[in-house]
């Protein structure tokens, strides 16, 4: 019941947007600051044997939303976790559906605001307010956590059936048969999004193929791009210190406008390889001939760096073209290979498999880049 | 819609076809359709689509699968290489753990 794609344990930019941040890993929220209503979202109690349990909103509120956003720009924080435990959408009872969740906040409002005008269960596990995905990958999302959670809410007098609705992307942390032998829970695999669990339940319960399938289209990974790039903003800042510097030392015009406005000049080069292999790379990654995501940033990186040389600094000595097209290329790769984390079909073996070749040859390109730069310095060439 | 390839004969996917009772969960859990079933036996019909996540070889009630599970994230097997452990970012649980955080 989890939205869209990804990678796990530790994708690298990872949580996010509602839609999307499922199977992104992220790093574990801050807890919500103490006072604050912490869970705005329950709107009243359902009795049942074991007690009352907190009957959640099917609202998506404008609340909600900022959070989401600010999550995806990295800004502040917010109230991530939900209380891990046993929440009711509608007025459910003894027959009604337990869907399974992460108490990551994002993917739990995705869930409850999927599930208007439906009366079930939804058993929040603890996953440290990881997201399923990465969650499942890890283990927190696993079998023991799920057991030991079904009992410590009384699930079994709560509800007279033995079923289980887990996020396929649960199920790397899940063994099913497992389960089933340790609580007596039958567990049926949801499709992958949350948006498709009306339709899974209206269709009795069964997915179709393409619910049952990650996928990674260019929305999904256009979300992605605001992560990659505040990843990159610290080495950037430090870069344009550098630059600084050394129009600085270079002193042509003393301490002057033109200086800061030579270093930005010197910035847009190195800022058109970041945007390069943070958002252009990951945008057309289909249409970039070559499986390898470090040969896909590679290629693209070379292209800019053509473009830049040719129409920006033409004028300029055949040593500077060079040393663009030695150090740009390698920083849009480098990016370019750190988006395997984001992505949703990649494999450990084979990103291993293509960073044996390309770390190295990023680093002999910049390398080479910063010796010849140094060389113009020193002999002027 | 595009299906995205990756590198070729890398998987690590292997499956016990003798084991097998064809119960069909790894169709289930799989999310790149890299099995298909033929009477009452799975086969891996794709298996350069497999990315490793595990979940087929998790719920395989007869371990009829086995594959080497992993993230395939760069900055995870960094940050694995410089200090000495498996490919994760960050601790495996607990709020310190930063998981890559991007
Ligand atoms: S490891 Fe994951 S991707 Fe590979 S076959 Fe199994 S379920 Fe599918
Ligand atoms: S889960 Fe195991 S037993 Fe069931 S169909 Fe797949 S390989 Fe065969």
């Amino acid at each position: 019941m989890e939205k869209g794609p990804v990678a796990r344990e530790c994708s690298c930019s990872c949580n996010g947007d509602p839609q999307n941040s499922e199977n992104r890993c992220c790093k574990p929220m801050p807890p919500a600051h103490a006072g604050e209503n912490r869970t705005p979202w329950v709107i009243g109690a359902i009795e049942t044997s074991t007690g009352k349990i907190p009957q959640v909103s099917t609202e998506y509120t404008p609340r909600d939303r900022f959070g989401a956003w600010k999550a995806r720009w990295g800004i502040g924080r917010m109230d991530y976790k939900v209380p891990p435990g046993l929440y009711g959408v509608g007025n459910p009872d003894a027959n009604s559906l337990v869907l399974v969740s992460a108490n990551y906040k994002m993917s739990f409002d995705r869930l409850r605001s999927e599930l208007k005008g439906l009366d079930l269960w939804i058993l929040v596990l603890d996953t440290r307010g990881v997201n399923v995905w990465c969650a499942a990958g890890k283990g927190t999302f696993g079998t023991e956590e799920l057991v030991h959670r079904i009992s410590q809410v009384r699930l079994p007098e709560i509800v007279t059936h033995r079923a289980l609705i887990v996020p396929q992307l649960g199920a790397p942390g899940v063994s099913a048969h497992k389960v089933l032998k340790l609580s007596g829970f039958r567990v049926l695999y949801g499709p992958v999004r949350a948006a498709d669990v009306p339709a899974f339940i209206g269709r009795g319960l069964k997915a179709t193929a393409a619910m049952r399938e990650v996928r990674f289209d260019m929305r999904d990974r256009l979300v992605l791009a605001p992560f990659e790039l505040v990843s990159t903003v610290k080495p950037a800042l430090l870069l344009l210190a550098v630059l600084f510097l050394v129009n600085l030392i270079a002193g042509k015009e003393g301490f002057a406008l033109s200086l800061v406005s030579h270093t930005l000049a010197d910035f847009i080069p190195y800022l058109g390889a970041v945007l390069t292999g943070t958002v252009l790379t990951p945008l057309l990654l289909p249409y970039i001939p070559g499986p390898a995501f470090a040969w896909k940033g590679w290629l693209m990186g070379l292209l800019w760096a053509g473009v830049y040389v040719w129409f920006i600094a033409s004028q300029a000595s055949w040593t500077h073209g060079l040393f663009y097209l030695l150090i740009l290329p390698p920083i849009a790769s480098y990016l370019a290979m750190n988006f395997t984390g984001c992505s949703t079909y990649t494999s450990l073996s084979g990103v291993a498999k293509e960073m044996k070749f390309a770390v190295p040859a990023q680093l002999i390109s910049a390398v080479g880049g910063i010796i010849l730069w140094v060389g113009g310095l020193l002999l002027g060439f | 819609m595009i299906k995205h390839r990756y590198l070729k004969k890398v998987a690590t996917l292997e499956l016990n076809a003798d084991k097998c009772i064809g119960c069909g969960v790894c169709l289930d859990v799989c999310p790149h359709e890299v099995f298909e079933i033929n009477s009452g036996k799975t086969w891996i019909s794709d298996r350069d689509r497999c990315m490793e996540c595990g979940a087929c070889a998790q719920n395989c009630p007869v371990e009829a699968l086995t594959v080497k599970v992993g993230v395939g994230c760069a900055a995870a097997i960094i940050q694995g290489k410089l200090k000495g452990t498996a490919p994760c970012c960050g601790g495996s649980e607990g709020d310190k753990s930063s998981c890559c955080g991007g």
